[in-house]
């Protein structure tokens, strides 16, 4: 078995969900390759280097590649990934966008966001928002996969693979990048926090949201929110945490103000510790947490901040 | 020119699924069915695409049962001009969806190409890649706002750190994510209308494509249940359960 892990990666750094992927591909097992595809990501393929099981690692460094745009990586995978038995990455933004183009080229279909690998061709993923897990097995020739970085405990950094440059570029010259507006934040990142404390349309608005960063700020973790709060403008879309928004499983999740949709749940529900502040004690939110708070969160989340 | 909508015959979203006890798949027998939300939003953003001028014929399609037909006629009632039901009772994975899809491309020269970001049944996420992909498109996915001119497409996207703007080329797929458009409902009227408007109906075999799939669904079951929590009376009895009995903080 031979594998391809491709990187998600801001060119100057590795997203951490590489490392998450990359267990992924041990658990399949077989000869670990990396590929870094960006424009001066000499960084992150050094990091990528250090991950424990990859052997090599390929870097596409040219300016094709530096926003990772879907056509052009999809190219560069779709002929390199014809030598690997299995190609991997991690289902994030980026992963979701160029995957599926890679798994076209290659005439195969593309096994979204699995969970868990039960054997080198059968994987477990959520369908239905998580309200059900199937079991699938693949026999197609090249396996393309997204992994859930969360169902997978990230490899360490004790590696030491060795570098190798690709030479080959394409530009499908399809595409190009115009801008980008990213949010600027000293939090860690949601999908990676250890604590996440996210907000819903019970927060009422963007100034109100002050209490729920605060909170955050105290316990060192992330923000999330609920398509409900991003919608009426109290967040930014990257918060979102749920079925289309991001997948979160942090050790402590706060949810205040929130009242616990299945596409919500789907996000969150495998948080070690639920916390529910919910002034409505029938909100279905309870029915996943471990501690549950009938109260006003406008009480409850400062009285909290203050006594931790 | 033209623009294709792809719609998709899904479980509505308010309906929590349950697996059937022989765990084959999940148990729809009496379940509310719907158009995809997401696809709600891509038909939306057709239509106001021909409202401003750019569009001049918004075709629906759809692939599946014939019940699908249902959501090819709401598409109409929405704006759509005509449908296209590619009828099948089987569950085809999305490759197939999309190389089916290419071919109706192939056929209508639709020069936009409307999709939902993802399935609420299967959580795939891939079709609107895979037609990018077959038909040689660029691709435009997870959209929140879409401009069309000059042969191009300018599409502001949901990505994991915020948002990025590109530009992309005709013809172009694109996906629509969850702040592109809120879909309008359909009225009385148009509801009336849509059932006169035209739709064909084809088979997958009418388009020559092989519907099998290489990826086989062994069992579907339940999710994990979480053990059921307690209900704290105050703060202090919150963070006392924090610190010493989870002991997260
Ligand atoms: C296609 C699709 C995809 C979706 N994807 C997602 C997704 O990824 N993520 C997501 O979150 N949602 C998603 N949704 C939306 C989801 O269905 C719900 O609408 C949403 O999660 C509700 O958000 P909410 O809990 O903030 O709001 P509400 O359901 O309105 O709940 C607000 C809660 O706040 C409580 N509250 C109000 N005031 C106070 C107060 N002062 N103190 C304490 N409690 C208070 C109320 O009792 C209530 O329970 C999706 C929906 C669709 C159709
Ligand atoms: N059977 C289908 N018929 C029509 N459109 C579909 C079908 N399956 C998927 N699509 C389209 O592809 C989008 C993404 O679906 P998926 O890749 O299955 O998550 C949907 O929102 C639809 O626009």
């Amino acid at each position: 078995m031979s594998i391809l892990v491709i990187a998600d990666h801001h060119n100057s750094d590795l997203i951490p969900v590489t490392a998450n992927v990359v267990a992924a591909a041990k658990a399949i097992g077989g000869d670990i390759h990396l590929l870094v595809a960006g424009a001066d990501c000499q960084a992150a393929a050094e990091a990528g280097a250090k991950l424990d099981g990859v052997s090599k690692v390929l870097v596409a460094d040219n300016a094709a590649y530096a926003n990772q745009l879907a056509e052009n990586t999809a190219a560069l995978v779709a002929t390199l990934g014809k030598n690997y038995t299995h190609i991997l990455t991690g289902a994030t933004g980026n992963g979701k966008n160029f995957m599926p183009r890679i798994a076209a080229l290659l005439d195969v279909e593309q096994i979204s966001e699995i969970i868990s690998v039960e054997s080198a061709d059968t994987f477990k993923r959520p369908i239905y928002a998580g309200n059900a897990i199937a079991t699938v097995q693949s026999e197609d020739a090249i396996k393309v996969i997204t992994v859930r970085g969360t169902s997978f405990d990230a490899v360490a950094d004790t590696g030491s693979a060795s570098v190798e440059a690709i030479s080959e570029v394409t530009d499908a010259g399809l595409s190009s990048f115009v801008g980008e507006e990213l949010a600027a934040s000293d939090r860690p990142e949601l999908t990676a926090a250890k604590v996440v404390v996210s907000g819903g349309r019970g927060v009422g608005s963007a100034d109100k949201f002050d209490i729920i960063y605060k909170l955050a700020d105290k316990l060192g973790g992330a923000v999330g929110a609920t398509r409900a709060a991003v919608d009426a403008g109290y967040v930014a879309n990257d918060l979102q945490v749920g079925q289309t928004g991001k997948i979160v499983a942090p050790q402590l999740y706060i949810a205040a103000g929130i009242s616990g949709a299945i596409q919500h749940l789907a996000g969150m529900k495998d948080s070690k510790v639920i916390v529910a502040i919910n002034k409505d004690e029938e909100a279905p939110i309870f029915q996943v947490a471990d501690y549950g708070l009938v109260a006003d969160l406008f009480d409850a989340v400062p009285e909290l901040e203050g006594k931790l | 020119m033209k623009v294709l909508v792809a719609v998709k015959r899904v479980v509505d979203y308010n309906v929590k699924v349950r697996v059937k006890a022989d765990q084959s798949d999940v148990d729809l027998t009496n379940v509310k069915m719907s158009m995809n939300p997401f696809c709600e939003i891509a038909v939306e953003e057709a239509v106001r695409l021909k409202e401003k001028g750019i569009a001049t014929e918004v075709i629906a399609v759809s692939i599946g049962p014939k019940n699908a037909q249902e959501q090819l006629r709401t598409a109409m009632a929405l704006g759509a001009d005509r449908g296209i039901l590619v009828e099948t009772d089987e569950q085809l994975g999305s490759l197939a969806v999309a190389k089916i899809l290419a071919k109706i491309a192939e056929e209508e020269q639709p020069q936009v190409i409307l999709m939902g970001k993802q399935s609420i049944d299967t959580d795939n996420n891939q079709t609107t890649q895979m037609l990018a992909a077959l038909a040689g498109f660029s691709q435009g996915a997870f959209a929140a706002e879409l401009t069309v001119e000059d042969g191009k497409a300018t599409v502001a996207r949901e990505i994991d750190g915020g948002m990025q703007t590109i530009q992309i080329n005709l013809p172009a797929v694109i996906s629509a994510d969850l702040r592109l458009n809120e879909p309008r409902y359909a009225k009385l009227p148009d509801i009336m209308k849509a059932k006169k408007k035209p739709m064909d109906t084809k088979t997958p075999a009418d388009y020559g494509v092989e519907t099998a799939s290489k990826v086989k669904t062994l069992k579907v079951e339940p999710p994990a249940e979480r053990s059921a929590g307690i209900k704290v009376g105050s703060v202090d009895e919150l963070v006392d359960k924090l610190k010493n009995e989870a002991k997260v903080v």
